[in-house]
């Protein structure tokens, strides 16, 4: 999925009203992220979800129905009887897991990409800037899909598959921070005064880099959830015994005419959380964009 | 003209050479031994290095890309073990399908975008604006696989009006044009709702009130025509990104397309095609690509091919 993003709108009405105000939607896209990643770290202990668990009496009770054991599935049950709620908190933490860790290996290996390519310039930057090339004409759904094919269902592959699909966005953004960076004169008095290539690119190029990176990064946790949610509904994602919320919605369509819920709870709570990211993400860029600060 | 459009051609050349070479990478070098990736793991040492030497896998890696690389250049991508004819056919064969739903998907999405957003940029952050700022956020969250599922349900099976799989009607691509649609109609119309704003507020429009020209002509014809350079050149844009986003929503939509092809040919290890099925897809997206960039060049007099 290619990022398209529209630009922000926000920005010229919060400059009439003046001042940083964040909006109310940031804040509630904020509490659901919050939730969300609290029920990804704690609930998981709370519900513990067994993927291999079979109860039959239970097998695609409505949410909120009573199960054998006397408790109530606030979420509904799937075809073999496992509780939604503690499948929906498993999943969170896929979800969570896969998103952080691929926005962290791709934005690290994106982040020194971009400095290299961006801060020396010179044949080592064409020849990276062309590998970008290359790799931004191949739609990032169609390489992630090849990728996790050869590579087998695993967390570890989804997470290096979904990363190398990442990276580039990453270093485009950061080298064009570093390029214009280092053309400013402090660069130059602390190469004057007889500071070293790394001391500058950590010490001075580097701090113009995060806050770009930092935006980039929220939009991409986002557009990783989908992706990684699609290559789990194609059976390629996550292995089978692992609860991901794109494997659940695959086995609901089964059962979408009689239990209508095994495939929605999970769409839903992923909506829910990329369109929080979503909107955390315009906020954030926002406030971040100077223009709208005056 | 041609200057940039040779120069633009050569980039795209070049590019779709990397995105060969990258394939080749990921299928040959990186899973080890692609022989043990067709047979699976429990394949024994007879069967491997029969596989092996059909393949040509027992030469050394530059051969094999050399060899593969002419293959390509004569349209031959190996054969696909699994349906038996050339894998670059059986591709081809099922792209006229994937064409159909990318295309029916672009014209749903300026057919209900542009108006929308035309309609929005009338009165800026009253309801329908709000309703599709919002609308435009939600629709790109909503996992589409699941949109998918949800349309059948209700247009296919509870109300029976559309059928759910391809019966190459035009009411059965529909659905499935719909749902790759969707996401984008939103996006289209905030693009639009934007660009009409900004041209709204420019002297042309003004004078052209003021002369008193109708609202309507104002807007679709003296605000419209201007905004429809950026507008025209994402389209192409939009394309290429269905025909790739396709994938999924073919294999929900059991849609005989390249996307189902293909996903069907990585759980059966069948890698020639999914080689052919990638190559045309990605040779298209590129394509696209180039062709926007001279439709760019084409609509905007103000280019030159130094500062395209």
């Amino acid at each position: 999925m290619t990022a398209i993003t529209v630009p922000a709108e926000g920005a010229a009405a919060r400059a009439k009203t003046g001042g940083r105000r964040v909006p109310v939607r940031v804040w509630v896209g904020a509490g659901v992220l919050a939730l969300f990643v609290l029920a990804a770290l704690v609930g998981p202990l709370l519900w513990p979800y067994d993927p291999v668990a079979t109860h039959l009496a239970d097998r695609l009770l409505a949410p909120g129905g009573r199960t054998a054991t006397g408790s109530i599935a606030w979420l509904g049950t799937d075809q073999v009887g496992r509780d939604l709620f503690a499948n929906l908190l498993a999943g969170a933490r896929i979800t969570l897991l896969v998103a952080g860790a691929t926005v962290v290996v791709g934005g690290a290996v994106g982040l020194v990409v971009g400095l290299v390519s961006g801060y020396f310039g010179g044949p080592l930057d064409t020849v990276l800037s062309r590998v970008g090339d290359v790799q931004l004409a191949f739609p990032s759904i169609l390489l992630a899909i090849l990728l996790a094919g050869v590579l087998g269902p695993s967390i570890t592959n989804i997470v290096i598959t979904l990363a190398i699909t990442r990276w580039v966005i990453f270093a485009r953004i950061v080298r064009a921070s570093a390029m214009s960076t280092r053309r400013l004169e402090y660069v130059d008095s602390a190469r004057v005064l007889g500071c070293g290539h790394l001391r500058i690119l950590v010490r001075h190029v580097l701090p113009s880099c995060w806050q770009p990176l930092l935006v980039a990064a929220t939009v991409q946790v986002g557009l990783v959830m989908v992706a990684e949610a699609s290559l789990s509904f194609l059976g390629l994602g996550v292995p089978v015994d692992t609860a991901s919320w794109g494997a659940t919605v695959s086995i609901g369509r089964d059962y979408l005419g009689s239990a209508w819920w095994i495939s929605t709870v999970p769409a839903a709570a992923l909506a829910l959380v990329v369109t929080a990211v979503g909107v955390v993400g315009d906020g954030f860029r926002d406030l971040s964009d100077p223009r709208s600060q005056i | 003209m041609g200057a940039f459009v040779a120069k633009r051609l050569g980039q795209a050349v070049i590019v779709a050479w990397g995105a060969l070479t990258l394939v080749f990478i990921i299928v040959r070098v990186v899973p080890g031994d692609p022989a043990k990736l067709i047979l699976g793991p429990d394949a024994s040492a007879d069967q491997l290095k029969h596989v092996r030497s059909d393949f040509g896998l027992d030469h050394p890696l530059w051969r094999q890309y050399l060899e593969h690389l002419g293959g390509v250049l004569h349209g031959d991508l190996g054969d696909s073990w699994r349906l038996g004819g050339s894998a670059l056919g059986d591709t081809l064969e099922r792209f006229p399908a994937t064409l159909t739903l990318s295309l029916v998907a672009l014209v749903l999405t300026i057919l209900l975008g542009f108006p929308l957003g035309m309609l929005c940029a009338r009165r800026p952050g009253k309801v329908l604006d709000l309703l599709v700022s919002t609308g435009s956020l939600v629709g790109q969250a909503v996992p589409s696989f699941w949109l998918g599922i949800v349309l059948i349900l209700l247009f296919a099976r509870e109300l029976g009006w559309l059928p759910a799989t391809a019966d190459g009607s035009l009411a059965g691509v529909l659905l499935p044009a719909f749902t790759l649609a969707l996401p984008f109609i939103g996006w289209l119309a905030r693009l639009v709702r934007n660009g009409a704003l900004e041209e709204g507020a420019k002297d042309y429009v003004r004078t052209a009130r003021a002369k008193g020209v109708p609202e309507g002509l104002v807007q679709y014809v003296h605000v419209g025509r201007n905004i429809a350079v950026p507008v025209v050149t994402v389209l192409g844009l939009l394309m290429g990104n269905f025909i790739a986003n396709a994938v999924i929503i073919e294999v929900v939509f059991s849609w005989p397309g390249i996307g189902s092809l293909m996903v069907d040919a990585i759980t059966n290890r069948d890698y020639a095609v999914v080689e052919a099925a990638v190559l045309t897809m990605t040779v298209s997206y590129i394509a696209l690509n180039l062709l926007v960039d001279v439709v760019y060049f084409a609509l905007d007099p103000r280019l030159t091919p130094e500062n395209a």
